[in-house]
């Protein structure tokens, strides 16, 4: 099987914290890893790296073979949908305009509106951004992301502002893409319902990994399922 | 007499250099208003007063000597600012306070000239010259076709930089092209309102626009209708009544804003 992306022995240490510790993992090509893990158990770090936003990691990140140091030809394979969508509330961008930005080759015009209309939004073509509502802004930026046909899709759930109903059209969504599209997607998630209903793998990542395989594994396995909730709510409770 | 101002020469070359500062302050501001950079023409336009001093003390045409410190200086302050840190508006402090300390400094030592600095202070549009004009026009078409050109570069960049590294976009070599650009835009624009009154034009015809305008492109175009109109009313009511153009168009992109309120909040623009 085709490997999409691999991850050897990635480290990366931060003046007062190592966020990430000799972390290794492969996703093949059609996956969908959901990936688990409490607040600042260094999943946006691990993102980060992925995406070449921070370079200062030890170890290595492969996409299709090809080392991300030595080359930006990943980011074309990848589709981005970040947690919090910061902008402008008043930034003057339309639906449209906002997808517009996410294409590579301007000349592929029709595809905007074959991507909204595939997430359901193409009714919002022509509103303001700033007029949206959470789930919809959501599906926006994964049409932005999707927009240049990626063979990756990478997202950064947000855990607040979504309504239940956009939450489920957000997964079938997901579900869609992974089976029809063959796209293979890698997903931040907070759900532990969520990511043992959709992903066929899983990652826990706490500063290291403490398991990565088939995600009825980590589910079958009560001790596993049990240590990860604790540490995510002793998480909970830190932060409240 | 109203008609027979149309026929001057020297109006004919305010009206267009006026109206292509519009544009071009225009389109360039709303990309720092975007950025929440409203005040960097301003800061750039204070430092400039520095570079004008220089070059009245050196002997040198004083745009000339705007155009290498403003963009020199506008360069080095985001380099300054990201590499140490500093928030965006207190380094637009930092380059304002420079320029003028700098400006009245050399002023002092050349023992004054008071009269040539008064016409950068406030603006001089109806002594362009056709040499000032050509510049004008070509500046203008040069930053235009640029900005058309990376048009999607610096629209993602403006709207999230993280995002739009990550779509790999050089974010940083279009941040600093917009510093030029913008070093560029407010020396070109000081003949028209003067070193004072630079940030109206770039930030009251697009505050204005924003309002109204649902995408982009056609906020730009608003926004740049706006400009227009308030240069070229501005220039003619001013002469017509023999007041000063810069305040004159800086008020009447005023009224136009508080216009927009005012239908804004009786409900007649969707709020957003």
């Amino acid at each position: 099987m085709l490997k999409a992306v691999e991850i050897n022995h990635l480290t990366v240490q931060y003046p007062d914290v190592k966020a990430l510790d000799d972390v290794s993992f492969v996703v093949n090509q059609g996956d969908f890893l959901g990936i688990i893990g409490p607040n600042g158990a260094g999943k946006s770090t691990l993102f980060d790296s992925m995406l070449g936003l921070n370079t200062k990691y030890k170890g290595e990140i492969k996409f299709f073979g090809e080392n991300i140091r030595k080359s930006k030809n990943h980011l074309k394979e990848i589709g981005y949908v970040p947690q919090k969508p910061i902008f402008e509330k008043n930034f003057p961008a339309t639906v449209s305009d906002v997808v517009r930005m996410g294409l590579r080759n301007e000349s592929d015009e029709n595809k905007i509106d074959e991507i909204l209309q595939q997430l359901w939004i193409h009714e919002l073509r022509d509103r303001r951004i700033g007029e949206l509502s959470g789930g919809q802004l959501q599906r926006v930026f994964i049409a932005k992301a999707l927009v240049n046909n990626p063979k990756i899709l990478i997202l950064d759930e947000p855990v607040t502002g979504i309504d239940q109903q956009s939450i489920e059209l957000f997964y079938s969504i997901l579900r869609e893409l992974n089976s029809k599209q063959k796209i293979t997607i890698i997903w931040s998630s907070h759900d532990l319902d969520a990511v043992n209903k959709l992903a066929n793998h899983v990652a826990c990542l706490n500063r290291t990994l403490f398991f990565h395989g088939m995600s009825e594994k980590f589910f079958s396995d009560d001790e596993l399922v049990k240590q990860y909730s604790e540490a995510s709510m002793q998480e909970h409770m830190h932060h409240h | 007499m109203s008609l027979e101002i149309l026929t001057y020469s020297f109006m004919h070359r305010a009206l267009i250099s006026g109206i292509a500062i519009a544009i071009l302050c225009s389109v360039v501001g709303l990309f720092l208003v975007l950025r929440r950079y409203s005040l960097f023409g301003d800061a750039i336009a204070h430092s400039s007063f520095g570079g004008i001093a220089l070059g009245l003390l050196a002997g040198v045409y004083p745009l000339w000597a705007a155009y290498g410190v403003s963009i020199v200086s506008a360069l080095i302050i985001t380099k300054i600012k990201d590499k140490y840190n500093i928030s965006g508006d207190a380094s637009i402090a930092v380059l304002l306070s420079s320029g003028i300390a700098v400006g009245l400094v050399i002023i002092g030592l050349s023992g004054g000239f008071t009269i040539d600095i008064f016409s950068f202070l406030f603006g001089s549009i109806l002594l362009v010259s056709v040499d000032d004009t050509i510049l004008i026009l070509s500046l203008t078409g040069i930053i235009l076709i640029v900005i058309l050109l990376l048009y999607r570069q610096i629209l993602y960049s403006t709207f999230n930089e993280e995002q739009a590294k990550v779509s790999g976009i050089p974010v940083e070599k279009i941040n600093y092209l917009i510093v030029f650009m913008a070093g560029i835009t407010v020396v070109t624009s000081i003949q028209l309102v003067g070193v004072l009154l630079i940030s109206a034009l770039f930030v009251i015809p697009n505050v204005t626009a924003i309002m109204y305008g649902r995408g982009f492109k056609q906020t730009a175009i608003i926004s740049m209708s706006f400009s227009i109109f308030s240069v070229v009313v501005g220039i003619l009511v001013s002469y017509i009544l023999d007041i000063t153009p810069a305040g004159t168009i800086v008020l009447i992109s005023i009224g136009l804003l508080a216009g927009t309120m005012g239908i804004k909040s009786a409900g007649l623009l969707s709020k957003n």
